[in-house]
């Protein structure tokens, strides 16, 4: 038992706090905006240059002109504000978006986070990763805690080329939530079904002990 | 001062040369100057160093000109959608320095604003800082990266006036504007030219002094990732 990728982004969505400006990465972070908690009103910032983020269009009423950071079709709200790169990116270097939810290929204990290239095989470039997981307040990574071969992605030290260095807070994966803090992890939650100990077993990472 | 043109190919006289550097506006396919980009291919030009968040896709825009064998590198931020591009990459044919988005857009904005170089935390302690300077400013350590100045700026905005005031539409402002400012000059594709007077000027994006030439035209305004949700019955 664990966590399937819809209850990822169901637990994720309990991070977000009412007021916040949020940058939600591709993948199942981008789920995540199904799941916000009632009487939580959050902006999603899309670093295409948008805040104020809506659901995908009905049929037919795409509009080439207004798309996300994943180049899907999406819709404005009352609210909406548009802007340039450079302007998307101050308010993401400067410090103004709450938090970023993002994907993760790997992540160490130390809260270095990987997720933009595989040496060899997949060179596709960061985007906008590099500069979010710097500037913004609060970094939340949602991942499969395990590769399809069973090897553990939480990491005394990441082995992929990095994002960030000690840039992550929290990790959300099918097994359960963990939060870097000084010396180590500390497990914050188990997920349905999964035990402490399953939890530790599934991870290289340093568990610190005992206190919850 | 005349800025309007009739054609791209007429836009573009007198500023295309081999091994020139270009930037070019655009977030994926969305605000591209497609226009532009099918006459640099029409012209030939080659050797270029093309700044551009994205690459285009295969067969459509910056993707034709990767196509074309015109382009020796590309300064870009995130490359996934083309396959030449990653066949040429692979084959070590092209050369690629990726930036971090937000650098890449800072570099512009930098570049045009007579901003040789800034300091970020962007990359700090990732490949992308390697061989940079790093200083450290109230206890954190930042890296240097250079501000940008293009041979030419090509640029995509929803309508603009005689006087090359510019205004975008949605998301497809994205790198347009900072990619205006950098250019030593800056050629404008717009959907439609509007009379002096007909925009307002508390509402211009881009004022004219950053765009050079302008042309009207058709755009064609691919999507990438069509997605929709159905109407509730």
């Amino acid at each position: 038992m664990a966590w399937d990728r819809n209850q990822m982004a169901a637990r994720a969505a309990k991070e977000l706090q009412d007021g916040w400006y949020v940058n939600l990465g591709i993948g199942i972070p981008t789920l995540v905006s199904n799941y916000i908690p009632a009487g939580v009103e959050v902006t999603l910032q899309s670093e295409n240059g948008m805040l104020g983020m809506g659901p995908f269009p009905y049929e037919g009423e795409e509009d080439a002109d207004l798309i996300n950071a994943g180049k899907q079709t999406i819709t404005e709200l009352p609210q909406t504000a548009f802007f340039d790169s450079s302007q998307s990116f101050a308010m993401i270097r400067g410090g103004k978006i709450n938090m970023a939810i993002l994907g993760a290929m790997e992540v160490s204990e130390t809260g270095d986070l990987a997720n933009w290239m595989i040496p060899g095989k997949l060179i596709k470039g960061m985007g906008g990763a590099m500069d979010l997981v710097a500037g913004v307040g609060r970094v939340v990574v949602v991942m499969d805690h395990t590769s399809k071969h069973g090897e553990s992605k939480v990491l005394k030290a990441c082995t992929l080329p990095l994002t960030g260095k000690a840039v992550v807070n929290r990790i959300i994966t099918n097994l359960g939530v963990l939060d870097v803090v000084p010396g180590g992890l500390k497990i914050v939650e188990c997920a349905d079904g999964v035990t402490e100990a399953d939890l530790r077993a599934a991870t290289e990472a340093t568990i610190l002990g005992g206190e919850r | 001062m005349k800025k309007i043109y009739e054609t791209a190919a007429k836009a573009l006289d007198g500023l295309l040369f081999d091994g020139m550097l270009i930037a070019a506006g655009g977030f994926g396919l969305c605000g591209i100057p497609e226009l532009l980009i099918a006459e640099i291919k029409a012209r030939g030009t080659k050797n270029l160093t093309i700044a551009s968040n994205n690459a285009g896709v295969d067969g459509f825009g910056l993707g034709q000109l990767l196509e074309n064998r015109q382009v020796k590198k590309m300064i870009s931020s995130y490359v996934g959608e083309n396959a030449e591009f990653m066949r040429q990459f692979l084959a070590k044919e092209l050369e690629v320095e990726f930036n971090p988005q937000g650098t890449l857009a800072e570099r512009m904005r930098a570049g045009g604003a007579g901003i040789p170089g800034f300091y970020t935390k962007t990359g700090v302690g990732t490949v992308i800082a390697e061989g940079k300077e790093h200083k450290d400013f109230d206890g954190q350590t930042f890296v240097l990266e250079r501000g940008l100045v293009a041979d030419l700026a090509i640029v995509k905005a929803w309508k603009a006036d005689p006087s090359g005031n510019l205004v975008f539409r949605k998301t497809a402002r994205n790198f347009n504007p900072p990619a205006a400012t950098c250019g030593k000059a800056c050629v404008a594709e717009v959907e439609e030219i509007v009379p002096l007077g007909a925009l307002d000027p508390d509402m211009i994006h881009t004022p004219g002094i950053y765009v050079h030439r302008l042309i009207q035209g058709t755009h064609e305004k691919r999507i990438e990732q069509r997605t929709t949700r159905k109407k509730a019955a």
